[in-house]
């Protein structure tokens, strides 16, 4: 989205609202800690974790924080039984047979052996890529709840020094300061040690006037008023007691979906066939179905006031 | 980590008094975030009060829980402080401010009220901070005059709000207009009752010179909520925070099962392609043990206030356990997962199994005896040793035949039994309690308290030895 400004590229935020007003200019209202906890990690070096529940905008703040900084992304995405070979570096083995046949003939053991171990056949994965790259970049490690507790052993050493150590090649060390995100669903408590190297922020669904803000950002078509009753039908959705309250991803649908069927305002009807966009569970259809739906008024037909 | 950055001596020791107190009171906050937070401060100017706070969370208090404390032991702490330094250098405010008052406020003293009435409503409605901090004062200074204070602080704020006319439902009787008329948020109300406290301790230091004893913050949720009304949400917490270390601790003893079993079939399968050699090692996957778990759980009169909670545990439980099937009995036994599986609302859990889980109740005591027949019967077949049963119950026969034969049985055939008492373990094998004879079969651990709950989570998780 955004272009490539010379002028920026370089020059580190210089205060909280410098931070503030660049993220909003790329499309990310940030709360009132977030940019304040987004400039100390760019100040300060340290990676930031994010917790909160699902769709607040986790992983949005990485990519918003990119492109203000105008640094690239290098995102991993974490799952269950995610290792290094997978998040760090890997030997292209057949490049490595291929070279090993190709001087069968004629060259001795530890030539071919101090050969096949280099740069050129290593495997660079996403944490490799965020360490070694010449230019700064973000590197955002998602859903790091999800790997095991071995795996945040690992990334602990990357975390504090910014550096990595291969047997065979020695200490590979970051050649600039990456900003670092963590997200997490809070699935799983994470480990102290890892907590301690962070900053702790936590997302958590915005007030109404902000999500607001928010949903007329995304969704400029829709009307005011519209908005207005929507966020606030969001936000009583969020008091009952779900399996998975909305988010303000939900929201957003919700309004596009709004805007495509030509909604003039949130009644009864359009609620009820709307409604499976922001709720996702059987269980929960009902609850609200039952419970916010009698709040809206019956279907009028006419347009909105 | 930087050299130390410069902050101001007075303020350093400050801190390092504000972490000790958050240690205090359990948040673990260890030299190095302490050391994080001056190089935060370097950055931020202290004079900010909401980025000075939301810096320093961010740096001490590293998850929700730890962040509810720090968010108390905040206000607390720089309030003392900042009261502590006052009564230091001798600063009254009320001296000079009451002699300026008293001469303008005489003349115009009734319409003053009505009209501080209309204002705070109106502020609260709008939600302003700063606006509600100098309302509180300004409340506080007319009602304290006309009438003389009671002395209990709790008190003095429950009859200025009620000489305010503030209430959060709805009063027709006002006139259109009134900001009260609609009734006032009921979250500004509570903020605004915690402003008129802090004024009113205020002036209590003040008064008296000296700071009251410092008191460890009230039982978050500590202790078990006992009464029958209690705090649903307190109780989810408390369950979704065991669920969370329950899904950590799994994960630890997955770790220490790597690599202990070698698959002899696939390694020799994969001996094949190296001539017989089994140069690859091939292992038994490690799989995450999921936990098949029956709860039976006592709805007779004599826990009714236990069992209340017992059927929230249970409710929360049900979420991240699938394999879960949950029984309630008081003379005999019916099973109730389909209730937990169809209804969300706790409430209305509970009515359906108050009304059609048919819960044969025609004496109001429990029978265990026949429950256990009853309980072998239902589930005999799906026993086995990787399986865990729970029992919820205060083990009080009321004089009927405790049958702790066949609960041994059950037991033996299960991995692994627990017994949750909700008496505390003074009380028990007095009367018609016979939890010794079943705890020759089970563990058996008293329950009331959430950390008494945590040690009973901490055996279940614990792995089941392989059979």
């Amino acid at each position: 989205m955004s272009s490539y400004h010379p002028a920026m590229a370089a020059a580190a935020p210089q205060s909280v609202a410098d931070v503030a007003n660049g993220l909003r200019e790329v499309g990310y209202l940030p709360a009132e800690s977030t940019a304040l906890v987004s400039y100390l990690a760019t100040k300060l070096g340290k990676p930031i974790l994010v917790e909160g529940p699902a769709g607040v905008g986790k992983t949005e703040l990485a990519k918003a924080l990119a492109k203000v900084l105008d640094r690239r992304l290098v995102r991993l995405q974490c799952y269950e039984g995610l290792d290094e070979a997978k998040a760090l570096y890997e030997w292209n083995y057949r490049k490595q047979l291929l070279r090993i046949q190709a001087e069968r003939q004629d060259t001795a053991w530890t030539e071919v052996h101090d050969d096949i171990f280099g740069e050129e056949f290593l495997l660079s994965r996403p944490l490799m890529d965020a360490i070694t790259s010449e230019l700064p970049i973000v590197l955002l490690i998602d859903e790091i709840d999800k790997t095991d507790q071995e795996f945040e052993a690992m990334l602990l050493e990357v975390l504090s020094d910014f550096q990595i150590s291969i047997p065979e090649l020695g200490l590979v060390q970051a050649r600039s300061h990456p900003v670092v995100l963590l997200t997490s669903n809070n699935s799983r408590e994470l480990t102290e040690a890892l907590k301690r190297r962070c900053l702790y922020l936590w997302l958590d669904y915005p007030q109404l006037e902000h999500e607001l803000e928010i949903v007329r950002l995304h969704v400029p078509d829709l009307q005011e008023t519209i908005a207005r009753k929507l966020v606030e039908i969001v936000g009583m959705v969020r008091d009952l007691d779900l399996k998975k309250p909305p988010s303000i991803a939900e929201s957003i649908d919700w309004a596009r979906a709004l805007v495509l069927l030509g909604a003039q305002d949130i009644d009864t009807a359009t609620f009820r066939e709307t409604l499976s966009v922001i709720v996702k569970h059987r269980t929960d259809l009902d609850i609200v179905a039952e419970r916010v739906g009698l709040k809206l008024g019956p279907p009028t037909g006419v347009s909105a006031p | 980590m930087a050299a130390a950055p410069v902050v101001a001596p007075g303020l350093a020791a400050r801190l390092i008094e504000f972490s000790e107190e958050l240690r205090a009171e359990g948040v673990n906050s260890g030299t190095s975030q302490l050391l994080d937070a001056f190089a935060v401060l370097a950055e931020i100017p202290w004079t900010a009060p909401q980025d000075f706070r939301a810096a320093l969370a961010a740096t001490l208090a590293k998850s929700q829980e730890d962040r509810r404390i720090f968010e108390l032991v905040f206000e607390r702490f720089f309030f003392r402080a900042a009261e502590a330094a006052a009564i230091r250098e001798g600063v009254r405010e009320g001296a000079d401010e009451q002699a300026g008052r008293e001469g303008e406020d005489t003349p115009g003293g009734e319409l003053d009220l009505d009209e501080l009435r209309r204002q705070i409503a109106a502020a609260l409605q709008a939600g302003e901070e700063s606006l509600m901090r100098d309302l509180a004062r300004l409340a506080i200074a007319a009602f304290a005059r006309q009438g003389e204070g009671s002395g209990v602080i709790g008190v003095d704020v429950q009859r200025i709000r009620r000489a305010l006319g503030l209430r959060a439902e709805p009063q027709q009787e006002l006139p259109v207009g009134d900001p009260r008329r609609d009734g006032v948020p009921r979250e500004a109300l509570r903020r605004f009752e915690s402003l008129m406290r802090r004024e009113l301790e205020r002036g209590q230091i003040e008064r008296t010179e000296k700071l009251p004893p410092s008191r460890p913050l009230n039982e978050l949720d500590r202790a078990l909520p006992s009464g029958p009304l209690q705090d649903l949400a307190a109780v989810h917490r408390v369950v979704a925070q065991l669920k969370r270390r329950l899904k950590t601790q799994g994960q630890e003893q997955r770790g220490h099962a790597r690599h202990a079993q070698v698959d002899v079939r696939r390694t020799m399968r994969a001996s094949l392609q190296t001539g017989g050699v089994p140069v690859d090692l091939r292992f038994k996957p490690v799989r995450p043990r999921r936990p098949e778990i029956y709860v039976l759980c006592d709805v007779s009169t004599s826990v009714t206030s236990a069992s209340v909670f017992f059927l929230s545990v249970l409710h929360a439980l049900h979420d991240s356990f699938r394999k879960m099937r949950s029984f309630v009995f008081i003379e005999r036994i019916s099973e109730v997962t389909d209730v937990f599986g169809r209804e969300r609302d706790f409430r209305a859990v509970s009515e359906a199994i108050a009304s059609d889980a048919g819960v044969a109740d025609v004496s109001g005591y429990t029978d265990y005896g026949r429950v256990w027949s009853e309980f072998r019967t239902l589930v005999e077949d799906d026993l086995h040793p990787r399986a865990t049963v729970i029992v919820l119950g205060d083990a009080r026969t009321n004089g009927r035949d405790p049958r702790a034969d066949i609960f041994g049985q059950v037991a033996a055939r299960a991995g692994r039994t627990f017994w949750l008492n909700p008496e505390p373990r003074l009380y028990w094998n007095y009367g018609d309690s016979v939890i010794a004879t079943y705890e020759q079969h089970c563990q058996a651990f008293e329950c009331w308290t959430t950390s008494q709950l945590e040690d009973f989570v901490k055996a279940l998780a614990q792995p089941v030895k392989a059979a």
